[in-house]
């Protein structure tokens, strides 16, 4: 196998895409989340919308979303492909002048999408919100991010495509796909356009689309980042590379499948559910057949977990990885579903996935990359650290606080009285959220103020505020305390 | 040969790692998908389910506009707690003419399946203008300002019906041709109520949002 190699044999690499990306990455996640802060505690206090349509709830959660999966998420994505596929295979980045149209073209659609949100335009299907013109240029970057991609594999002086690419692969070609059909629509005017497909075969087609845009981005995406930089910064190669084939393989062809669990107990045939619900439970086993490898890589670096702030970063984000891929296929049990579907419980559950998962394994990644970038050491480790507790106590705030509310709701929307009737009215359910909305915003807050302690700490080591001299990429030593 | 020796192969070729993703993922999609589209039942509109009429249909595309879907599924989940509470439940037949479906996936508020005719045109304005004045507890946004908007401000409303023709749904010239005038003096909100109060009306319902 091929394992990243410390001493490559290529002078430099082209990272002046990655660098962009991963400023950006920061930049929208700052944005995105506190967007997020906003709409929670429009929860609380609904009149801080101030009667703008803008600042609306609908509008603004959309904008939440959206900046968070594709400023932060996908730029964080292909920063880390672009800089550990050239790694990996021993070359520069294919095409440079089109890995630079990638980033500013996304860089705009994400600036004119949002503000196409903010004004309205909404083709109606979540996490796909953008309207048809959008949709037409995110398909031409992606491709565009694609030819850059394997291009550079394709030109590769390694013999073996490591593990890591597989897994932005997989999620390169089938984020295109899920792209494609599902934004299939007719334009009406330049900002609305109709779906091709209508009611129940369009929510098929949307919740095989949206859940897996959870299964290869944020999933498969972000275990791309874990293979390379788990073991980079370990130090330690990947424990099994037979189980990371059998899970990588697994992984693509279960995953797929798994989509109709978001619509259980709704107006599709009972088949779709049940295959939907079954292949979900299977969906665990290579889920965690990753996570045991990952354990088992970073179980013989124990020494470094204490003192490297961006390892313990990337660890707790594979425990809540473990977490999030176990809740999931008991959620997508029917009769556990019956209780969470439609509660605060699939808020939390995404949000241990989104803040405990990706956001977490981003951050570790960015604390190791940024410096390499700089040439610097990391500005302050002890920044850092406190970034890792406000983390946890956000994430563990948010997703507790979720749990409480959407079993609560889910048990009284179902409770019955003694005459088969309703017990309790919505909106006395609905009331009863608002410590738990209060929670919850507390714990994005929280999770925020880390990430902007992040932002602060990378700008500065970029900015080489540190007094230390600068280092050759790669040959960082470990950061100041 | 066993499977490591196999997948050497593709691991060394882009091309064949390219091919084989794309194949193993695209099965379970095929599987469930194809048969949905021939799936009639899916898609044959229930016996009194006519396509929304153009100030309905404008209502329809400010609910998307305003992500209203966000906090309100239309979907009654065949469940006695949700007929009690909500009206009879959902079947696919009545949503043949939306595109897209606003099933949803979030009750921050209740569902709005069957809210058609069971509250009055007057609640509805009274309370997009100042939920908090009808209902205290209230956390949903005011929306005062599609009061102050025509539906049909920039005048698409032919080319949206138009678009959606394209698609097969029946409308017929006249219908085409008048709409603009029928929409003469409507405001955005009037549309919105009008969406409302024609939702899940095309079976019998009971039961209430309260």
């Amino acid at each position: 196998m091929t394992k990243p190699n410390p001493n490559e044999p290529v002078a430099s690499y082209d990272d002046r895409a990655v660098r962009a990306f991963t400023i950006c990455s920061i930049f929208w996640s700052i944005v995105g989340m506190a967007a997020g802060v906003y709409v929670a505690a429009e929860l609380v206090w609904p009149e801080i919308d101030f009667g703008l349509p803008y600042l609306s709830f609908g509008r603004l959660r959309t904008v939440h979303t959206n900046v968070v999966l594709f400023g932060f998420g996908v730029s964080a994505l292909i920063a880390t492909s672009f800089y550990s596929v050239q790694r990996t295979s021993h070359v520069r980045l294919f095409a440079p002048k089109l890995a630079s149209f990638v980033f500013w073209a996304w860089q705009a659609a994400l600036v004119l999408g949002g503000l196409s949100l903010l004004a309205g335009w909404n083709g109606g299907k979540e996490y796909a919100e953008l309207e048809w013109p959008f949709d037409i240029a995110i398909a031409v970057v992606w491709v565009s991010y694609a030819v850059v991609f394997f291009g550079t594999l394709a030109t590769r002086k390694v013999k073996q495509i490591y593990i890591s690419n597989w897994f932005y692969g997989a999620l390169i070609i089938v984020i295109a796909m899920l792209h494609i059909v599902n934004s299939l629509a007719m334009p009406a005017t330049l900002g609305k356009s109709y779906s091709l497909f209508p009611g129940a075969q369009d929510a098929i087609v949307q919740w095989w689309y949206g859940h897996n845009a959870v299964g290869f981005l944020l999933t498969g995406g972000f275990l791309g980042m874990l293979y390379y930089f788990l073991p980079k910064q370990a130090g330690r190669p990947i424990w099994s590379y037979r189980l990371s084939i059998v899970a990588f393989w697994a992984f693509v062809y279960s995953y797929i499948w798994a989509g109709p669990h978001h619509l259980h107990y709704n107006a599709i045939p009972e088949w779709v559910q049940s295959l939907g619900m079954v292949m979900s439970l299977i969906l665990l086993a290579p889920s965690w057949a990753t996570l045991i490898n990952g354990v088992m890589t970073v179980s013989s670096a124990n020494q470094k977990l204490r003192t490297d702030p961006a390892l313990k970063f990337i660890v707790l984000a594979l425990a809540f990885y473990g977490l999030a891929t176990f809740e999931g296929p008991m959620m997508a049990i029917r009769s556990v579903n019956v209780l969470s579907h439609f509660t605060e419980w699939t808020i939390g559950h995404v949000h241990s996935g989104a803040l405990g998962w990706n956001a977490l394994i981003t951050f570790g990644t960015f604390y190791f990359l940024v410096p390499r970038l700089a040439g610097r050491p990391l500005h302050s480790a002890r920044l850092a650290n406190i970034h890792f507790w406000l983390a946890l106590a956000g994430v563990m705030l948010y997703i507790l606080s979720m749990w409480g509310a959407g079993i609560t709701q889910g048990l009284l929307w179902l409770t019955l009285d003694e005459l088969g009737e309703v017990r309790y009215g919505f909106i006395e359910i609905m009331a009863a959220m608002n410590p738990y909305y209060v929670l919850r915003m507390i714990g994005g807050l929280v999770f925020l103020a880390g990430a902007v302690l992040m932002a602060v700490n990378l700008w500065k080591t970029l900015q080489g505020a540190h007094p230390e001299p600068a280092y050759p990429p790669d040959a960082v030593p470990e950061p100041a305390a | 040969m066993n499977f490591v020796t196999i997948h050497k192969r593709l691991e060394q070729n882009t091309g064949l790692l390219i091919f084989g993703i794309l194949l193993v993922s695209s099965i379970g999609g095929l599987v469930q998908i194809i048969p949905s589209l021939f799936e009639e039942s899916l898609s044959t509109p229930v016996e009194n389910l006519e396509p929304y009429a153009p100030l309905e249909l404008m209502g329809r595309d400010i609910y998307i506009r305003e992500s209203c879907s966000t906090c309100h599924s239309q979907q009654v989940r065949p469940l006695l707690s949700e007929v009690e509470r909500y009206g009879p439940y959902s079947m696919a037949g009545e949503f043949a003419y939306d595109r897209p479906f606003l099933w949803g996936s979030k009750r921050t508020g209740p569902d709005l399946h069957r809210i058609g005719g069971k509250l009055t045109d007057d609640w509805h304005r009274a309370h997009f203008l100042d939920p908090r004045s009808v209902v205290p507890q209230s956390i949903m946004p005011a929306y005062a300002w599609l009061a102050e908007r025509e539906a049909n401000h920039d005048g698409s409303i032919e080319r949206r019906l138009r678009a959606l023709k394209r698609l097969g749904h029946p409308y017929s010239e006249e219908t085409i041709a008048g709409a603009a005038a029928s929409l003469e003096g409507a405001t955005e909100l009037d549309a919105l109520i009008a969406y409302l109060q024609g939702l899940g009306t095309s079976v019998p319902s009971e039961g209430n949002v309260e």
